[in-house]
């Protein structure tokens, strides 16, 4: 009785939290609406004229869903802390001011969605139904953006995503979704370029996290470096949850690879990296999603030397008002440095591409109202179609067929590697593309 | 012939990783065992015991495995706390009032860490160096961690069966209205039981923490293993549990062998299911 008791409990638990799993962790719930109240700040990112005459001031809503718990949060706070400031500053400034003298603030709705699906539909169901949103910003991460973006579009609701590179969510049909991060199955493209010019014959292992995202990068990948030549060694899928890299290892050692692409989130990637140095396994090339971009992988100590990914955007590399016009594109917004330094003036800390994703988020949705010269949801999804804009966090393009709109298509990604100073700590550089790179790459991280 | 290159390149790497597993899984069984309580703060107490050897390690300078005599003694007075505050008032009530007591630990714990931590991965740089067998590569963190579980079942091994609180500890899992009845002091022998079951949660935790980064969040898969291993292994037998975490460390090496990576949780999960339809007494045939 007493051991039925225990298996039919540890059946329960196990299915429990293996769904748990999947939804992305498990975290306290919490259902208090967060209403943002504009904090001081300087440098506003376009200040607007004062009305003459006492104008109409609307205030619009953003709803967004910020991961205040669970396995998202630390991403997801710094998207939030980026779009927030983006908001201060623009109310700070007086508003927008539309051609009839309409003033237009900004007022931001959200909750914590506990870095769950489940809980992102509840939520942006009622950001739209109750709190009446009048604009949407999307939760940080793939997974959960393709959850909202359903509930935005069954709505009609505009929804700018950021933090969220997944192709599918854009060749699903919809029409008012708009993605700013480069798409997954560009975001290795650029690295391969790089590998092309270090070493055409390199032996390629692909090597990735199983979830949505990292399958739409490696679905971009693998034809793209096959295409520029490359030999695919091995393919190899792993659980979101794998910590021991052992086998696959065994593995890459096994196909007789040089190069490593691949990876996932943190947790797993910066796992995989400590792996790989750990069994000095002679790889001259690594290429991991999302963990090397970040400044804590540097707590990897040596283990992080050498090793690159790619970054949407790297406050060593921000874009200018000068490539913009040596483009010929539009230029908006304020410079990487203006950005850099309130956002550290706010939150006493570096901006990672997260929250400059954040803010750009706010800085389209403010170019799309100033566009439109309207806050009319119509209006501002076709200024949104017409966007071809570059702002300090690169170009903004939409695709507009039917088949992927609201895709990304003019934004491109940099590659960093963790390098040392000389001072010898670990610092991250930008190395791709060659004419933005602040340092040449390391190559071969390891002797042949 | 590529496989079976692979299987044991792979393999040891499993055992070695077993044997953690195994520690984890011990505190759970021995909770169960003696008073029926699915301890569902376990992966975060796991968790704790990753942070606890990155605050010895990284923020004391202390050797990982010394501060293993730290982690121990608060792993066992947390798990004091635990049940006194938590289990022991509905120690008596259905099987649900405990499981949803300790599912709050489990909450407190995981939102407590993430106001602490947040949920950003930890890494401790500690490095053992390796030795290099043919085509395998054995890791000195691994090899110490493996040492260190076995000692810690031995000592719970000869704990329960050679000392007097470890044998109070047999008879109130065995009848508890018994044991009172022989003066055993029911009420503090779960408290030392609950206590001993998330110890070794913590140690695991402290252990893995060498070799894996963590989070607030990574006991969680951990927690997952030690119901496998329970179904596997046994309840309240820790000889049985390690042979279960064994069992699972060898199911995760020669899986990649065969198939791709991805399966591992499939397979593990596949069979969790077969052994309980087959064999709901365990594989190695635990003790009731």
């Amino acid at each position: 009785m007493k051991r039925t008791l225990f298996n039919l409990f540890a059946l329960l638990v196990v299915f429990s939290l293996a769904l748990t799993a999947c939804g992305g962790g498990a975290a306290p719930a919490t259902e208090a609406p967060v209403v943002e109240a504009p904090a001081a700040t300087d440098a506003p990112a376009a200040a607007t004229e004062a009305p003459v005459a006492a104008p109409e001031e609307v205030t619009i809503t953003v709803g967004f869903t910020a991961s205040q718990t669970g396995a998202q949060e630390v991403s997801s706070k710094r998207q939030v802390n980026g779009f927030n400031l983006w908001m201060n500053q623009v109310n700070e400034a007086g508003g927008l001011t539309l051609s009839d003298g309409t003033v237009v603030k900004f007022a931001a709705q959200s909750y914590d969605d506990e870095s769950t699906k489940e809980r992102v539909q509840e939520l942006y169901t009622r950001l739209i139904t109750e709190d009446n949103a009048d604009f949407l910003i999307s939760p940080y991460s793939s997974g959960l953006t393709a959850a909202a973006a359903v509930i935005a579009e069954q709505n009609g609701k505009l929804m700018i995503t950021t933090g969220a590179a997944d192709d599918d969510t854009y060749k699903q049909g919809y029409t008012g979704v708009f993605q700013l991060y480069t798409p997954g199955s560009l975001y290795l493209t650029s690295t391969v370029d790089m590998l092309k010019t270090l070493d055409p014959a390199a032996k390629i292992a692909i090597v990735n996290e199983s979830d949505k995202f990292s399958t739409a990068v490696v679905g971009g990948l693998k034809p793209y470096a096959e295409a520029a030549g490359f030999e695919i060694v091995l393919e190899e899928a792993y659980a979101s949850d794998t910590a021991d890299f052992g086998p696959i290892i065994n593995k890459i050692v096994d196909s007789g690879a040089t190069v490593v692409l691949g990876g996932g989130h943190y947790p797993d990637g910066s796992t995989f990296a400590r792996q790989l140095y750990e069994r000095k396994v002679g790889i001259q090339f690594i290429g991991i999603l999302v963990a090397p971009p970040d400044s804590k992988f540097s707590e990897l100590g040596d283990a992080a030397l050498g090793v690159t990914g790619p970054s949407q955007w790297e406050g060593k590399a921000t874009h200018t008002e000068e490539e913009a016009n040596g483009l010929g594109i539009e230029w908006f917004g304020p410079s990487g440095e203006e950005f850099s330094a309130a956002f550290e003036a706010a939150y006493t800390d570096k901006p990672t591409y997260h929250a400059a994703g954040g803010y750009t988020a706010g800085l389209l949705l403010e170019k799309a109202i100033r566009d439109a010269d309207s806050v009319d949801s119509e209006a501002v999804k076709a200024a949104l179609d017409a966007t071809n804009i570059f702002t300090f966090y690169g170009g903004i393009k939409f695709d507009t067929s039917a088949e992927a709109h609201g895709l990304q298509v003019g934004h491109s990604m940099v590659v960093i590697q963790w390098q040392k100073n000389e001072a010898g700590e670990l610092v991250r550089e930008v190395v791709w593309p060659a004419d933005v790179a602040t340092k040449a790459p390391i190559f071969p991280i390891t002797a042949p | 012939m590529q496989q079976i290159n692979l299987l044991l390149a792979s393999l040891p790497d499993g055992i070695l990783l077993g044997f953690v597993y195994g520690v984890a899984a011990m505190g759970l069984t021995l909770i169960w065992g003696v008073m029926n309580v699915i301890n569902l703060s376990h992966g975060p107490i796991i968790s704790l015991g990753m942070f606890g050897t990155y605050i010895i390690f990284i923020k004391l300078g202390v050797n990982p495995y010394l501060g293993l005599f730290i982690v121990a003694p608060i792993g066992l007075l947390l798990g004091i706390l635990i049940y006194t505050v938590a289990v022991h008032r509905v120690i008596n009530a259905p099987h649900l009032s405990s499981l949803l007591a300790t599912f709050s630990v489990n909450m407190i714990i995981i939102g407590l860490g993430t106001a602490a931590f947040t949920t950003s991965p930890y890494n401790v740089d500690f490095n053992m160096g390796s030795v290099t067998l043919g085509s395998t590569t054995l890791l000195g963190t691994r090899l110490i961690a493996a040492l260190a579980s076995v000692i810690a079942t031995g000592s719970l091994y000869l704990f329960l069966y050679r000392t007097r609180p470890g044998k109070y500890i047999r008879a109130v899992a065995n009848n508890r209205s018994a044991a009172e009845l022989m003066g055993i002091p029911s009420s503090r022998i779960l408290a030392l039981s609950f206590g001993l079951g998330t110890m070794l949660a913590a140690i695991s935790g402290a252990l893995i923490a060498t070799f894996f980064p963590f989070s607030i969040l990574s006991g969680g898969g951990y927690e997952l293993k030690s119901f496998v291993i329970g179904v596997l292994g046994g309840l309240g037998n820790p000889i049985g549990a390690l042979v279960g975490g064994l069992a699972l460390g060898v199911l995760e090496a020669i899986v990649p062998a065969f198939l791709e990576t991805s399966w591992v949780p499939v397979i593990e999960f596949g069979l969790f299911i077969l052994v309980l339809l087959v064999r709901p007494n365990g594989l190695f045939g635990a003790k009731q």
